[in-house]
């Protein structure tokens, strides 16, 4: 379960001291075990700082915020790592690493989680196979094209079966079949239990996939589908 | 979790770039050098200080000037009277006047082989032994300055004890160029660990994010640092090799009357037992700090991410 109560989110200001102005002002809201949301609004509406405090990246300035039943406002900083393990995320802009193939940085979260090398091989590969990328698992992420680098991307976020799946503009680089073909891989994953929350500007994709949508407007939820 | 199966050589940080291989084994190679260098200066003034303190601790010499003259009290010369009274107090083990060879030798470092043939009168000089080191010898000193005025009692405690203060100063300024060296290197390990934290900044954030622990990244930096900074001490010790048998050969004299080394093994063999030990330790030193060093630094600087 996500849940937020009165949630306030300012950064820091350059200085590392002052907090900034608030970006998100009051927002309340529950996702329950198993839910799909998408995440609706305008650039700068706030919902990258929404998925910000649900993949743990920042802890909120007020308010309370419960990712899969922990309060992340107040749980030690080393119970975080375990609760990072059990949630996927699908970046804007990837976030893979450029050193390694792709094999390895979806390997990656399997490796941290400490399975074994033989499973992860297996997985990896099915995986890659899977999103289109079976003949290009040794390639690096510099020698892929953007749509290729978004699927390495994705198989990364949902190799580990996480418990909550985040992913911002996940169709960005895709065309529309492959666009659809994540739709449904984000489906199944909803079916077997995984919580998603998929932020996007792609009117077209949420009118063909219709779910519960929250909406920002200025750091405000205006509205709860 | 401790137990971690992904496959060896797999650098999802890219540390094998970041953290440069050749600057820090060459730094800490260099550390280890000057380590090796302040432990054979360590080794040697405790050598010193204990062959002073054993070999001559608890030597007087006596000087009697006109020893061929008659003793003012009792019958005999200066010199059988000395020695009487010297054979006969307590607390001497023994008493040998030098003969006039032994003399010439004692001297020919500052006067030549002729010093032997020299008009000027020389003293007699009897070497004392006492059962102990912490005897008085003033009294006996104006026993003897009684029985043949002029007679000098020199005992070597006094410089016994001067060369005894300077060879602890010797060890401990060994000691503090040890530990500045300790710390030099840590410090060395310290910006080298930080910039690869720098350089690869964004591949710890990405690694941290998919849930790695402190301890997991902290790792895979001190496992790089360990390995470098190991690298670094045995190349130290294998450059220090040559440098301390050279030291110990021309220092070998100083030690005793042994024939000068021929064979290899005798070579080898002039190094003491001490810094055979110390030169191992030297790499496994440099592990530890390496090891220790990387870890507090990407620890410290992991603190930063939520």
């Amino acid at each position: 379960m996500v849940r937020f109560d009165s949630v306030g989110l300012s950064y820091a200001s350059g200085n590392g001291e002052a907090a900034g102005p608030e970006v998100l002002h009051d927002l309340s809201f529950t996702l329950p075990d198993g839910a799909f949301r998408w995440l609706l609004g305008p650039s700068g509406a706030g919902k990258t700082s929404v998925l910000r405090l649900m993949y743990l990246d920042v802890r909120p300035t007020r308010g309370r915020v419960l990712v899969l039943d922990t309060d992340i406002g107040t749980a030690p900083r080393d119970a975080l790592p375990r609760l990072r393990r059990r949630i996927g995320v699908v970046f804007q802009d990837f976030r893979l690493l450029s050193h390694l193939s792709a094999f390895d940085n979806v390997a990656l979260p399997l490796r941290l989680g400490g399975r074994p090398e033989g499973q992860i091989r297996a997985d990896v590969t099915e995986m890659l196979r899977w999103v289109g990328l079976g003949r290009k698992h040794g390639a690096r992420p510099p020698e892929l094209s953007g749509g290729e680098q978004q699927r390495v991307a994705i198989a990364r976020s949902v190799i580990a079966r996480p418990s909550l799946l985040l992913a911002d503009e996940p169709t960005g680089n895709l065309d529309d079949a492959q666009a659809q073909r994540l739709m449904q891989l984000f489906k199944e994953l909803n079916r077997l239990g995984t919580s998603v929350v998929v932020a996007t500007h792609n009117d077209s994709l949420v009118e063909r996939h219709p779910a519960p949508a929250l909406r920002l407007e200025s750091g405000r939820l205006v509205r709860q589908e | 979790m401790g137990l971690s199966l992904r496959p060896s050589g797999f650098d999802e940080l890219g540390l094998r770039r970041a953290l440069a291989d050749r600057a820090l084994p060459f730094l800490v190679a260099a550390m280890a050098l000057l380590a090796s260098l302040a432990l054979a200066g360590w080794d040697g003034a405790a050598a010193l200080a204990r062959h002073w303190d054993q070999g001559a601790g608890e030597a007087v010499t006596v000087q009697v000037p006109q020893p061929d003259e008659a003793a003012v009290q009792g019958p005999g010369t200066r010199l059988d009277r000395v020695l009487a009274i010297l054979r006969g107090s307590p607390g001497v083990a023994s008493a040998n006047a030098l003969t006039d060879k032994q003399l010439g030798t004692l001297l020919q470092p500052w006067l030549g082989a002729a010093g032997n043939q020299l008009a000027v009168p020389l003293p007699a000089v009897i070497a004392v032994r006492l059962t102990q080191s912490d005897i008085d010898t003033a009294p006996l000193a104006a026993r003897l300055d009684a029985a043949a005025p002029g007679t000098l009692t020199e005992n070597h405690d006094v410089w016994i004890g001067r060369l005894a203060r300077l060879s602890r100063s010797l060890q401990a300024c060994a000691g503090m160029a040890l530990l500045l060296v300790a710390a030099v290197a840590a410090a060395v390990i310290a910006v080298a660990t930080r910039a690869g934290l720098a350089a690869r900044r964004e591949a710890i954030e990405i690694v941290h994010g998919l849930g790695a622990t402190d301890s997991y990244i902290a790792g895979r930096f001190a496992g790089r640092a360990t390995m470098l900074a190991t690298t670094g001490g045995v190349v130290g010790a294998l450059l220090a090799l040559p440098v301390l048998l050279t030291l110990a050969l021309l220092a070998a004299p100083f030690a005793g009357p042994a024939p000068p080394p021929t064979t290899p093994a005798d070579m080898l063999a002039t190094l003491p037992l001490t810094l055979w030990l110390a030169l191992p330790g030297l790499p496994a030193s440099a592990a530890a700090i390496g090891f220790l060093t990387a870890q507090g630094t990407v620890r410290w600087w992991l603190r930063r991410l939520p």
